[in-house]
């Protein structure tokens, strides 16, 4: 169990790093998700299961989707799709 | 006839006379060039604009290096201090927020100054005076139901600010009302119409996404979750649903109204219930509602009500969120 938490906080230090340097907002968002849901799992095993729904639904769920509809109204995926064309 | 002297234009009377008159200005009689010849002052009119040409240009110059120097150099300098002083601030957060961590106590040593009398109250007689098996939700919503209460207002105080900044007017004058039409159509004009995958997963995923948050709700005090849990549940499965099958759908059950009139009965019941902290300050008002049987679904008091009401404010609060980020306006 000891081994999967520190795998686990490996993980997510590397998706914060990787959240602060890439590139695309969309990756970004998607890095971030991801972020959120290693630290669901680590709530989880900290014995703290309320936390860990908590985190799942609002910022795996709720907040990545509110970055997206953003996104989508400041137009930044519309130019990434461009780019990518 | 008094002598006129032959120098009288140039006394001092004489020229204070014309002064005064009004006729001449003094500057130009006292200038040095007044009794030149019209030859030297056409020379010396020409040598001063050459000076002026000179010092124009000396000017020009200067004012053209100024303009450039922060495309040639300042920009440069001012991105080398810019990565500096932030790896700088980097560092020096980095360095404080370690030491502090070191100087915090080992975790999970029992001489902490977490374990005090008061989560030993909690853990030991949690169950007997809330009568709530999660010792968390007993905690949040008997213990500090006041803070919750005020965590509910923060929700709450967030979507009338989101109002505030990104609602459209209401359709008072034409204009605003066009543009309101046109952003939501092209609001919809972006979104993939009747997408069948989305639609099908939906349908099958919805239903069991808001049994699961009205579950997490309900068995606030006895399994773990609560009302924020449950309710940001709800509230996801509401933007899926919203998200497969457009507004047309979602307007039929939910509109400007259901938030206003769920929200405003959640938190008014809310403030009903525990509000009388205001006037008590930390004393406990024994409550008259039975605790019930812990581990029974109608048990440990007002828990079971409080944690609809937050549920129903957070559900609504995370839909109006998204409702507004979308269109602007419910």
């Amino acid at each position: 169990m000891k081994v999967i938490g520190l795998i686990l906080l490996g993980f997510l230090i590397v998706c914060a790093i990787a959240t602060c340097l890439s590139k695309n907002l969309l990756t970004s968002v998607v890095i971030f998700m991801s972020y959120s849901l290693i630290m669901a799992i680590i709530w989880f095993l900290l014995q703290s299961p309320d936390l860990a729904i908590t985190e799942a639904a609002v910022g795996a769920g709720v907040t990545s989707i509110l970055f997206f509809v953003t996104f989508k109204k400041i137009g930044v995926m519309k130019g990434d799709e461009e780019e990518d064309e | 006839m008094s002598k006129v002297r032959k120098d009288y234009e140039q006394s001092k009377w004489h020229r204070f006379s014309q002064w005064l008159n009004g006729e001449m200005p003094v500057e130009y009689k006292s200038s040095p060039e007044w009794h030149l010849t019209d030859e030297e002052l056409s020379k010396k009119y020409e040598e001063d604009m050459e000076r002026a040409k000179t010092a124009q240009r000396k000017e020009a110059r200067l004012y053209a290096k100024y303009r450039s120097w922060p495309e040639e150099k300042g920009v440069h300098i001012y991105e080398r201090v810019y990565r500096i002083l932030a790896v700088l601030i980097c560092l020096a957060v980095i360095g404080s927020l370690l030491i502090t961590v070191s100087y915090l106590p080992e975790f999970g040593n029992s001489d902490n100054p977490v374990n005090n009398e008061v989560s030993k109250r909690y853990i030991e007689q949690g169950i007997q005076e809330t009568g709530a098996v999660n010792i968390v939700t007993g905690m949040i919503l008997d213990y500090r139901a006041f803070d919750t209460f005020g965590e509910s207002h923060v929700l709450f105080i967030a979507v009338s600010c989101v109002f505030i900044i990104l609602r459209l007017g209401i359709g008072k004058e034409k204009n605003i009302e066009d543009e309101k039409a046109k952003e939501a159509e092209n609001d919809r004009l972006l979104e993939p119409k009747n997408d069948k995958i989305l639609q099908k997963a939906a349908f099958f995923l919805v239903p069991i996404i808001f049994i699961f948050g009205i579950y997490v709700i309900l068995f606030g005090h006895l399994s773990p979750g609560g009302g924020f849990s449950g309710g940001a549940i709800i509230g996801a499965g509401l933007i899926l649903y919203l998200d497969a099958y457009g507004f047309q759908k979602t307007e039929r059950f939910f509109t400007l109204k259901t938030f206003r009139v769920v929200s405003l009965a959640g938190l008014l019941t809310y403030a009903a219930a525990k509000s009388y902290s205001f006037f008590t300050g930390a004393n406990h008002i024994k409550s008259i509602i039975p605790l019930g049987i812990p581990g029974h679904i109608l048990s440990s008091g007002l828990i079971l009500v409080l944690n609809i009401c937050v549920g129903a404010v957070v559900s609504c609060t995370m839909y109006a969120f998204y409702v507004l980020f979308r269109k602007g306006d419910f």
